[in-house]
């Protein structure tokens, strides 16, 4: 085994033939924090008293939910056979909805470790990702983690790994990120088996961002990978893709600590510091150069996040607006991704349609703005973007079922992705039966051993993004795993779904569905109104309808009894006091016409969860 | 009276009121509420302030109750005369429970004679009390009319054996033909009070329990829906699913069962839960509640009213004896409405009663409500063209929920 690295390199003056770049392609809890957190600790650069359990993974939520949404890099020295190397650890992104900054992140890489739970065997994220990896022609380590745990199946999963990338299973090293086993080795391994980076440092300076995170005191910190020449502090910069130029205020290398350097040199990764604000001047998978010497040539593989699923998020105070606004834009400053704009719902006020890569991404900023921001939302169904195209020909790009247009239709495109679910064998025809029902259209079948198989299919977007991940997990009983990308667009048969109560139509529950599901939406919604919307004064039709037909039907009979019997003994003011709470009660419901509809209402209606209180009077 | 009490100011220790309370008093009534906190039985639905015989001593003990229910009266007269309140006669006294003819009648008479000692009684005044048909006998009738008391109310509640058991009333329903009898016998006013909506009771239970109590002739019928109140032994009872619970839709067909028999009988509605033969046997106290007269009410959790000041008391007989032992005030609370509030609780009372309200009397939002409560079938067309917001049948039902709509913003 070899010792900690008795002098680490110096960055700005580093030879890449001893700089190796990985990266930790992983499922979520198979350890991949764990894993890193000791790699910290055996190249000494932090110290083990300082450890906090998970180091890299910064933000709370991440560090709750054990998933990594944004990534890091780490300068490590290690030692072997009497040479100082530096590793760069790149820190990836763990989730289906960040496929391309994963893509970025294994870009400024050579190398990459395959770490998988030896209890569970490779997820399809993870093969996904491992398939980027090698289409980028990245050296594969594989690696079992948790070998500790009783249930362990390392000969299993190390044949599936051999089959999966080609080789040996006896080449698939078997460590513990818990108890630190085999941690040494593989460490040895990176140095031994990844190439070195190669550049031209006489060349003009290209660098390509792979991350770019908001940090409230410092601003953007930029974090790139150097291909050609060398970037050097207090020179101006350039971003190639807007031709944007920037002083850099400073450059260096965390370890994990934020380090100046005097430079970063061919092959080397670390960040810069420029003074911007919003990480939309510095965009992952662009190519810094220098504005005195620059490039000629952008590096390849840049590509602008674009939204893929749409949802409006309404505040249920309708007084936090303005703070909806300001934590939006707060956000947009550490999120490239994200796209927003204002939008009205008679139904629920005044909110924003947001745009977000995935359900993931959806979830994550919700949680983070109730969380940060203390706000209360409501978030209609997630959608998708169809491009309709009318009989004059014009084209309209919807995102929100309340654009979708009423006049005569020539065509509707939504948009396709390509899936891949792994899971046990004897579950495919549970699974094949789900994609079936979403219309989906099988694209091939695979063993990856004797009992796990990789199922391909073409799906509409639109039938991923609700509910699939969860019905998948409970028809595989958890086993399941999914994984997706864009794939071009189809015509398809849809229409829209409107709700009525009384016989106003209610923007928030309306829907583009595919016509053979129409029905099926509309029964759902209607019946599941009635239960949610107290009785009233009156009776109220709840109908379901395409275009001026309807095809579903409900009605809430009309409340016959609101009156308290007595005063007990001449409490008025029991009396009064609970007229009050109604009548504040009343100021909380949302009027559709003439109908009160409680916000729990509007809140159950579009949560998926069948088990969430009903909020029936 | 309900077992929490509100939550309120202080109420001072000398039962002092605010000057306020000199406003107009010349044009409101004065009235006594007394109430008695016993009862042989506790009933499963009940979550008065109320308490079986071997449950209290000293002061708070039946014996002594009379006693400590008159050291109040006194402590009224001081107060009320403190304040600047001028001498007013008593217009109605109602004497509640409990059981008030748990005590004997003695007691009652005593503590009747004692107010009237002290206040006067206008001419033709209402004195009622409260009585289970098991609690009373041609004797104890006669004395209270001879102390005073002019009208009788009874427990009956239903007369279908299945439904008193589930109530857990202990009186047979044969027995209350006889005390009606008896009552009438000493002169007094006789008033049956009906409960209706309880757990297993059908739609014929209901309409054999209002054609007997009607065959009795009363001059005056109560008909409460069933309430079932948090922490009772009934609402207990639904929970463990050992009676079925309760449902709004039963209790409204049968409000509206009970409208239709009682009127072909010859009462009619004067407050949403009461009928009477003639407008002048309408229960006047209870009226007196709704229109927002002044009224003192005696006794642990009694509640008081006095123009815009309203207080209870403390709810436990024992702390309520100690307070007045060392000439404390017994109020555990109060408030003090202003106009606003004044407001919200003469549309939120007057709009039960059979008078109807004043509709020029409303702010806008709630004369412009009135149109769409017409269009709705709630108020009366006609009576609403002439000024007065009178509820419909269906309105009645709907009580709760006009008042939120005419209510101001």
């Amino acid at each position: 085994m070899s010792p900690m690295a008795r002098t680490a390199p110096v960055p700005a003056a580093t030879d890449p033939a001893i700089i190796r770049n990985f990266c930790i392609i992983a499922h979520i809890d198979h350890g991949k924090s764990t894993l890193a957190d000791r790699m910290l600790q055996y190249t000494g650069v932090v110290k083990s008293r300082d450890m906090k359990a998970q180091y890299l993974d910064r933000m709370d939520i991440e560090r709750e939910r054990g998933i990594t949404i944004k990534s890091q890099a780490v300068r490590m020295p290690w030692e072997l056979d009497g040479t100082s190397y530096a590793l760069n650890m790149i820190d990836t992104p763990g989730h289906v909805d960040f496929t391309y900054e994963v893509s970025r992140s294994l870009a400024a890489c050579e190398g990459a470790v395959l770490l998988v739970d030896a209890a569970q065997g490779i997820e399809a994220q993870t093969l996904a990702n491992l398939y980027l990896a090698m289409e980028n022609n990245l050296t594969i380590i594989p690696v079992l983690n948790k070998i500790d745990l009783p249930a362990a199946q390392p000969e299993k999963y190390a044949a599936e790994l051999a089959n999966l990338i080609g080789g040996d299973p006896e080449d698939v090293l078997r460590v513990s990120g818990k108890t630190g086993v085999g941690v040494e080795a593989l460490l040895d391994k990176i140095v031994r088996d990844l190439p070195a980076p190669v550049g031209d440092p006489s060349a003009p300076a290209r660098a390509m961002i792979f991350d770019s995170v908001y940090d409230t005191y410092r601003g953007v910190v930029t974090y790139v990978r150097v291909v050609d020449g060398m970037l050097h502090p207090r020179e101006r910069i350039q971003m190639m893709s807007t031709r944007a130029t920037h002083e850099l205020l400073e450059i260096g290398v965390s370890s994990p600590e934020p380090t100046p350097s005097k430079g970063l040199g061919v092959g080397e990764v670390g960040y810069l510091i420029t003074g911007v604000k919003d990480v939309r001047q510095s965009k992952v998978g662009d190519t810094v150069t220098n504005l005195a010497k620059p490039a000629s040539e952008s590096l390849a593989g840049y590509a602008d996040a674009k939204p893929m699923v749409f949802s409006g998020l309404y505040p249920l105070d309708g007084t936090d607006y303005p703070v909806l606004r300001d934590a939006l834009e707060k956000l947009m400053l550490n999120d490239a991704a994200l796209v927003y704009e204002p939008e009205t719902s008679a139904a629920l006020g005044f909110g924003f349609r947001v745009g977000f890569l995935g359900l993931l991404h959806l979830e994550i900023t919700r949680e983070r703005l109730e969380r940060e921001y203390n706000l209360d939302l409501i978030s209609t169904a997630p959608n998708v973007e169809y491009e309709v195209t009318l009989e004059d020909k014009r084209v309209i790009h919807v995102t929100n079922p309340s654009e979708y247009p009423t006049g005569k239709i020539a065509e509707v495109r939504e948009p396709m992705v390509s899936a891949t679910i792994l899971a046990p064998n004897e579950f495919v025809g549970a699974i094949m039966e789900l994609c079936q029902s979403r219309r989906g259209v099988m694209g091939g079948m695979d063993y990856l051993s004797e009992d796990r198989v990789e199922i391909r299919y073409r799906l509409p977007l639109a039938e991923i993004v609700f509910d699939f991940f969860d019905i998948l997990k409970s028809k595989t009983r958890g086993y399941g795993s999914l994984d997706w990308k864009a794939d071009g667009e189809q015509v398809a048969d849809l229409v829209k779904v409107d709700i009525m109560l009384q016989g106003e139509q209610v923007d928030a529950f309306s829907a583009i569905t595919h016509r053979d599901k129409a029905y099926a939406y509309g029964v759902m919604m209607t019946g599941k109104l009635r239960e949610l919307i107290p009785r009233q004064q009156f009776e109220v039709p709840i109908q379901a309808a395409i275009g001026s037909r309807i095809i579903a039907r409900e009605s809430i009979r009309a409340i016959r009894k609101d009156v308290l019997a007595k005063c007990y003994g001449g409490d008025i003011t029991r009396k009064r006091k609970l007229l009050e709470k109604q009548k504040e009660g009343k100021k909380r419901m949302k009027m559709v016409g003439r109908v009160e509809v409680p916000q729990e209402a509007f809140i159950a209606a579009l949560t998926t969860d069948e088990s969430k209180d009903k909020a029936k009077k | 009276m309900p077992s929490v009490l509100p939550l309120g100011d202080p109420a001072p220790a000398d039962g002092l009121l605010p000057p306020q309370v000199l406003d107009g008093v010349d044009s409101r009534k004065f009235g006594l509420y007394v109430h008695i906190p016993f009862c042989a039985v506790r009933c499963g639905y009940c979550d008065f302030n109320t308490y079986t015989a071997t449950e209290l001593g000293g002061g708070a003990s039946q014996d002594a109750y009379a006693s400590t229910a008159i050291s109040e009266v006194e402590f009224a007269v001081r107060a009320m005369e403190a304040s600047g309140l001028p001498q007013r006669p008593l217009s109605t006294v109602f004497f509640g429970g409990g059981t008030p003819t748990l005590l004997p009648a003695e007691d009652l008479a005593r503590i009747l004679t004692a107010a009237v000692g002290h206040w006067g009684l206008e001419a033709g005044a209402e004195v009622t009390t409260e009585a289970n048909p098991d609690s009373v006998t041609p004797e104890s009738l006669q004395l209270l009319a001879d102390a005073g008391f002019t009208r009788i109310s009874f427990g009956m509640q239903s007369a279908v054996p299945h439904v008193l058991k589930v109530l857990d009333r202990t009186h047979t329903p044969s027995r209350v033909p006889l005390v009606v009898q008896w009552a009438r016998d000493a002169g007094l006013a006789v008033s049956l009070d009906l409960i209706y909506g309880t757990p297993g009771e059908s739609m014929a239970d209901w309409q054999t329990s209002l054609e007997t109590a009607l065959s009795y002739g009363p001059d005056h019928i109560s008909a409460y829906a069933l309430i079932v109140e948090e922490g009772t032994k009934l609402a207990a009872q639904i929970r463990r699913g050992e009676v079925p619970g309760i449902d709004d839709d039963d209790h409204a067909a049968k409000y509206e069962l009970a409208d239709q028999l009682i009127r072909a009988a010859g009462l009619d509605w004067y407050e949403v839960s009461n009928w009477s033969r003639t407008p002048e046997q309408a229960c006047k106290h209870n009226l007196a509640y709704w229109r927002g007269d002044d009224w003192w009410g005696i006794g642990p959790g009694a509640h008081s009213h006095m123009g815009g000041v309203r207080w209870w008391n403390v709810k436990h007989p024992t702390a309520y004896a100690n307070r007045l032992g060392s000439g404390v005030s017994p109020a555990a609370g109060r408030e003090t409405l202003d106009a606003g509030t004044r407001e919200v609780e003469r549309i939120m009372l007057e709009a039960r009663l059979g008078t109807g309200l004043q509709v020029d009397a409303l702010d806008k939002v709630g004369r412009h409500a009135v149109a769409g409560l017409i269009a709705d079938g709630l108020v009366e067309p006609g009576a609403a063209f002439q000024g007065r917001l009178i509820l419909t049948l269906k309105g009645r039902l709907l009580a709760d929920a006009v008042v939120r709509r005419i209510l101001p913003d």
